[in-house]
Formats: structure tokens, C-alpha cells, sequence
């Protein structure tokens, strides 16, 4: 039920694996805590992988927006890959998903960060 | 059919928000909603929770949240009240404003209303109360009412 958090480089990129739910609660506080780490690490181009991120509600997108700002506030990169159909729509009806810059590939999001 | 109705009276605390989901879950999946439909009203009572908990009372442990499913022949109705301030609905920035866009919070409301068939908002001064409505589609008691 609650969420996992993995993070992995791949050619200067951080992909961070997560899976679950990012709800209220330990989910959004994961994700913000994963985002806040990375960052104070320099790890600057973020790669946000929802592939099994089965549930999302609104704390959870106010979480992304956040992540996405903070992220880009440090003049970082925070782009999303595999959204599942729910968190597509939510982001479509929230009209976030023009807003993120969504991936579809791995290989492709990774060679999209500025170098 | 008569009405089938039951109520819960609950903490203000974030277990309540689990609980308010999966309940809804099961009565949308009882009343024979399908998945995607199931989804959309656990989580519009999800985010109804939050706002009784988190914004109507505040964590505060004398309050309470009350929850109520009743079906109908036609309709799932959800009743949720906290007993905060008032939500002043009208007060609420539409989360699709571009100037909003980008905010971090706000968007259960709208959520809700984008889910949900039919949503009221009553606020008092002894707290607020969301009814929430979901029509019952493909129901066999629709079926023999509708004209031959």
C-alpha cells in the first residue's frame, strides 16, 4: 500500500524507481524527502519513473508540482517516464501534463536531459 | 427497492482517510459500479476525507468525521461532515486558473467534482457537509422503468 523509493544513475541521470501509492501521508513524504536529498546532493537531473505507481491523489500531485519547482528552482531538471493510465489522466484533467515534460522511453528521457 | 443506508462516525486522523477510501471502495464495488468507476468514487472520498480532516477539524481529537453510503434504486450517495469552521467554497481558486497552475495544493475539490455526478457543499458553523452522488448505471431497475 505504501510507497517504495529506488534511485539509480544512468549517464548523469538520477531515475528514481517508484512504486506504490503517493497519497497523503508517507508517499508524499518519500517522494519530497527523495527529491530534497538528491538535490542537496547536486544530483540535478531527476528522472521520476511512476512505471508501478498504481494511485496518486491530490497531496500526491501537489507533492510533484513541488518536486518539479524545487527542482527546477535549483536550476535542475525533474521530468517524468511511464505514467500508468491513472496518473495520466489525473494529470491530464489537472492540466499538469503539458506542464511536466513526460517520457515514454527510458533511453530517450535519459538523452533529453541538458548535458 | 428500499434504500440501503449505513453510517460511520470517525477520528480526525489520517487513518480515517485510508478507511473512507477502502469503505467506498467496496460499497461503489457492491453497488456494482465498474473498476474505473470504482476508482474515481474511492477517490473522491479519499480526497472528501482529507478535506474533513485536515482542513474541517484540523487533527483535532474531539472532533469527528461522519461518513454515510446510502443506495438508491438510481443513485450511490456518500454524505461526509466534519465539524470545522465552514468551507467557504466560493473561496476556493479554480486549480485550472494558469495563475494556479502551479500551486501545490487545491485540487480536491475540483477533484471530486470531476469525478463525482452530482456534488453539494453546505457549509455551518458547526462544520461542513459534502453530499456526494454517483448515478448507477445499467441498473436492472433503470432497465424496467425506461419506456418499451
Amino acid at each position: 500500500m505504501t510507497m517504495k523509493s529506488s534511485t539509480r544513475q544512468v549517464d548523469g541521470v538520477t531515475i528514481v524507481d517508484l512504486s506504490g501509492r503517493i497519497t497523503l501521508g508517507e508517499g508524499s513524504v518519500v517522494l519530497r524527502e527523495t527529491v530534497r536529498d538528491l538535490l542537496s546532493k547536486g544530483q540535478k537531473k531527476i528522472l521520476l519513473n511512476l512505471g508501478d505507481v498504481n494511485y496518486i491523489d491530490s497531496s500526491g500531485i501537489g507533492e510533484l508540482v513541488s518536486a518539479f519547482t524545487t527542482a527546477k528552482n535549483q536550476g535542475g531538471e525533474l521530468k517524468l517516464l511511464n505514467l500508468t493510465k491513472k496518473v495520466h489522466d489525473l494529470l491530464q484533467i489537472t492540466k499538469l501534463y503539458t506542464v511536466f515534460d513526460v517520457k515514454e522511453d527510458e533511453a530517450g528521457a535519459v538523452k533529453s536531459f541538458t548535458k | 427497492m428500499p434504500a440501503d443506508r449505513v453510517s460511520y462516525t470517525l477520528d480526525s486522523t489520517l487513518e480515517t482517510v485510508n478507511n473512507a477510501e477502502e469503505t467506498a471502495g467496496r460499497m461503489a464495488t457492491e453497488a456494482g459500479f465498474d473498476d474505473e468507476e470504482v476508482m474515481k468514487i474511492s477517490m473522491a472520498v479519499r480526497e472528501a476525507a482529507v478535506n474533513a480532516v485536515l482542513h474541517g477539524n484540523a487533527y483535532d481529537p474531539s472532533k469527528k468525521v461522519t461518513l454515510a453510503f446510502e443506495r438508491t434504486t438510481r443513485d450511490l450517495v456518500i454524505v461526509i461532515k466534519d465539524q470545522g469552521k465552514g468551507l467557504d467554497a466560493s473561496k476556493i481558486p479554480d486549480p485550472l486558473a494558469p495563475e494556479n497552475l502551479m500551486k501545490t495544493s487545491g485540487r480536491g475539490i475540483f477533484l471530486i467534482r470531476s469525478f463525482m455526478d452530482e456534488v453539494e457543499i453546505h457549509p455551518s458553523q458547526t462544520g461542513t457537509e459534502l453530499i456526494m452522488i454517483k448515478h448507477v448505471h445499467g441498473n436492472p431497475a433503470d432497465s424496467k422503468e425506461a419506456p418499451q
